[in-house]
């Protein structure tokens, strides 16, 4: 393995007097780059940056709402945040976090010399700060920022909007502009730029996720496009689509929205689930098991995925066969899942497992990902769901399965990559610090919402009756505690960038994949030629 | 594979034009966001110059993204492997449009299946139709709304129909250009591909034409005056934008055709552009279908 390593390095070094294009310094470099490993590190800090943006506002909701009554901002402004809050999570922190790490790995994991269509890559990137600074500049406006929830449901965003939909949704366009092109480069890096001899079934799963998520970015971010566009006419220019006066029906935005929005929340699991199956048995030291079932899995899901959507909307009146049909397909959707936990743990299964951070984080992405996948299996019941929906039951729900899901694969993916992007190793203790507290609190602060949920607090609102009181405060406390343990994260990153034990080539010694063939941190061009048969055979993650 | 048999992948150096286009965009949200809520407001503001500007800066940064391609392209760059990037990507664009379109002709068939018959009392709707708006009948095209906007409809013939024919001979004269392309027939190529332009342009015209009618007092057909004519606006509208992006790669084609560009191995910039025709062709046919006739 390590001649091998020397060999690429040689070879790459020799690519780049071949190319001459040199690494640029300064800003320059950032904002011209064509480089996927550059546009991987900078949406990778954006996405953090929005993390903190997007946490700090769900810490001004938690201090609201740590006692009964109205103390620090007003029901209004109370919206905002939470609009924001769910808008910055999902399109600027989870989403462009995954891109991410598709532009830092799939190339290298493929064994291509770049992304696809390298300029466009650029473009993507550099147009989403900007379209989040036109959506928080709205909270600096006489309008004040979009209050209508981040599923913007009409007449909300509509007839009752506070003026701040049109920024809204020129801002959602570019968002969606930015997954579109990034999603199409996904698709065509993995079609088309594969090492010669990297068959499909030879892939890492990491980027057979990406693949099949990408091509569900491709299939719903454009009908996004279209609902917000028909909103935009509903609120400037006197049209009826959301409106029964006119002939329309509020429910048909939620129709709309939800074809994309049901799609979209697997967009935010299926890489986590690409990342947890590549971490999984590299501190198992095992193959995965179940390759093939992996991907036929995550095909399903994403098949299925399209047609669950009113699931969110069974309190809507829906006819009796539409809650029916929705209900059982969306059911159905436990069975892939399902077998993607049983491989999971089937791979540790008889594992020599050793718990490194990246693992931690792993274990714990299955266990509080399946309490997600379980509560969403009851949300699914069309007449239980009659008393859950709206409640905190649901946001219990979806922060399992985005947080300790979406969002601690991402720390274990970041954890076990950060030696190949960084060539250092990071401060293990500090990491570990950061896993437990994170562990610990983010359980105080997402499990006690089920109960609050069930008990019949409602969500989306700045003060609550008496009794729930105490549940509250943990909560709250559960909030506090888990945005500063992401403070650590942060820390050990600068840390690991900055210094620390120098990396080999391939750290983790159970680990499979091309990018573990090329030095750490990763050469500025990797794989100018492609990587022998003999590196792709080995990356195999077929049991044999 | 040895490696000896591979061609390499050309990997562009740093390139200014994306963050152009950034800015550029960033300038059409910002300034398209404040014209309409300043439009609500009845106010003048700075809106629609940031707007136009926008736009100015995307065509200058298109034109130069393009002409870095087009240039590396001719410097022979390019391997067979990013010829196939390119072909995938655009048909991949040309998915997430026709996604896009799919959003529409679904409201379309909501509204036409359910909303609007369900105002009138269908399904388990009889209280709401009788509590709400007891006069309202419900019908397809929706001339008279619940609450009482009356307009008329589109009829299928005279004008779409002439359109409908206009816009399939113009993907049959597309087909033959790249035919001529594919042959080396220069100037049949041109001949064909200008012809398809100006099919293309008298679309347009007659879609204006169109419009002005619906748009007149006699028609009463507003964005104001219920989701039959929003529908139609939506659809029609998008498609006509579509038409007019679809042209004016056309007429790039035309003038890069008229310098001696493509050979017919290597054209994907015409290729992309008639598919592009072509895709516009079929949503018409699909909007002529559900829009005008059903």
């Amino acid at each position: 393995m390590t001649t091998d390593v020397i060999k690429e390095t040689s070879h790459d070094d020799h690519q780049n007097d071949h190319h001459g294009d040199h690494k640029m310094t300064g800003i320059k470099r950032w904002l011209y780059t064509t480089n996927h490993k550059d546009i991987g590190t900078l949406y990778l800090w954006f996405s953090f940056i929005m993390l903190l943006t997007g946490g700090a506002l769900a810490m001004v909701i938690r201090a609201e709402l740590f006692q009964p009554g109205l103390q620090i901002v007003e029901p209004d402004f109370f919206n905002q945040l939470t609009t924001v809050h769910g808008l910055i999570m999902v399109f600027g922190a989870i989403m462009p976090a995954f891109t991410g790490f598709a532009n830092w790995m799939l190339p290298m994991m493929v064994g291509a010399p770049d992304m696809a269509l390298p300029r466009m890559n650029n473009w993507s990137f550099w147009i989403l700060p900007f379209a989040f600074g036109i959506l928080l500049s709205s909270f600096f406006m006489e309008s004040g920022a979009p209050n209508f929830g981040w599923t913007f449901y009409a007449p909300l965003s509509t007839t009752y909007s506070n003026g701040s939909t049109a920024f809204f949704v020129f801002a959602v366009h570019i968002m969606g502009i930015s997954s579109i092109m990034g999603a199409i480069n996904i698709v065509v890096t993995i079609m088309n730029m594969r090492a010669p001899g990297m068959t499909y079934m030879k892939m890492p799963l990491f980027v057979w996720t990406f693949f099949i998520t990408a091509y569900l970015l491709i299939a719903v971010m454009p009908v996004l496009a279209g609902v917000v566009t028909m909103v935009l006419t509903d609120t400037y220019f006197g049209t009826s689509f959301f409106n029964a006066a006119g002939g329309g029906d509020p429910v048909m935005f939620q129709h709309i929205f939800w074809f994309f929005g049901h799609p979209e929340v697997y967009i935010m699991i299926l890489p986590a689930f690409g990342i947890v199956s590549t971490i999984i048995p590299a501190f198992s030291r095992k193959k995965l098991f179940g390759y093939s079932s992996m991907v036929y899995a995550t095909s399903s899901i994403a098949l299925l995925s399209f047609i669950v959507w009113a699931h969110h909307m069974f309190t809507t009146g829906m006819p009796l066969f539409g809650e029916l049909f929705f209900m059982y397909c969306t059911m159905l959707i436990a069975v892939p899942t399902g077998v993607k936990v049983f491989n999971w743990v089937a791979t540790m299964w008889r594992g020599s497992l050793s718990f490194e951070t990246p693992m931690l984080f792993s274990i714990a992405f299955v266990i509080l990902f399946t309490i997600g996948g379980f509560s969403g299996l009851m949300l699914a019941m069309t007449p239980v769901d009659f008393q859950y929906h709206d409640t905190y039951f649901v946001v219990a729900h979806f922060h399992y399965v985005l947080v300790t899901g979406s969002l601690f694969s991402l720390y274990a993916g970041a954890y076990y990559w950060l030696p190949k992007w960084t060539g250092n190793m990071y401060n293990d203790a500090l990491s570990k610090w950061h896993f437990w507290c994170s562990l610990i609190s983010v359980n105080l602060l997402f499990f006690p919402m089920h109960f609050l949920g069930l008990a019949g607090m409602p969500r989306r609102i700045p003060d609550y009756a008496l009794q729930f009181a105490d549940f509250n405060k943990w909560v709250s406390i559960g909030g506090f505690a888990f945005g500063l343990s992401q403070l650590i994260f942060l820390a050990v990153v600068i840390k690991c960038i900055r210094g620390g034990e120098k990396a080999p080539a391939k750290p983790w010694d159970g680990a499979a994949g091309l990018e573990w063939t090329v030095a750490s941190p990763a050469p500025y061009h990797t794989f100018s030629t492609p990587p022998p048969q003999s590196d792709i055979d080995n990356a195999d993650q077929h049991s044999h | 594979m040895t490696n000896k048999e591979y061609e390499s992948y050309y990997v562009p150096s740093q390139s200014h034009w994306p963050i152009v286009g950034a800015i550029a965009l960033f300038m059409i949200a910002l300034g398209a966001a404040h014209y309409v809520t300043d439009l609500s407001k009845e106010q003048n503001g700075y809106g629609g110059y940031l707007l136009l500007a926008g736009i100015a800066l995307v065509i200058y940064m298109l034109a130069g993204w393009f002409s870095d391609v087009i240039n590396e392209s001719l410097a022979g760059k390019y391997s067979h492997q990013m010829d196939n990037s390119f072909h995938q990507g655009m048909s991949w664009f040309i998915f997430s449009e026709v996604m896009f379109f799919a959003a529409f002709f679904g409201a379309l068939l909501y509204l036409r299946v359910f909303s609007v018959p369900w105002l009138g009392g269908a399904g388990n709707n009889a209280e709401t139709g009788a509590v709400l708006w007891p006069d309202f009948v419900a019908h397809w095209p929706l001339l008279t709304t619940p609450d009482g906007t009356t307009t008329s409809a589109m009829g299928w013939y005279g004008l779409p129909l002439i359109n409908t024919v206009i816009l399939i001979t113009s993907s049959v004269t597309a087909h033959f250009a790249h035919d001529a392309l594919i042959k080396n027939n220069r100037k049949p190529l041109k001949v064909w591909l200008g012809l398809t332009i100006v099919l293309g342009i008298i679309f347009m015209s007659l879609q204006i034409l169109e419009y002005s009618h619906g748009y007149s007092e006699e028609m009463r057909l507003f964005l104001t005056s219920g989701v039959y004519g929003n529908s139609f606006y939506l659809l029609t509208g998008f498609h006509g934008m579509h038409v007019t992006l679809g042209c004016i790669m056309l007429i790039v084609m035309w003038f890069r055709i008229l310098k001696g560009h493509f050979t017919p191995n290597n054209h994907f910039a015409f290729k992309a552009a008639s598919w592009y025709w072509h895709f516009v062709d079929v949503v018409w046919v699909m909007l002529f279908v559900f829009v005008y006739i059903l």
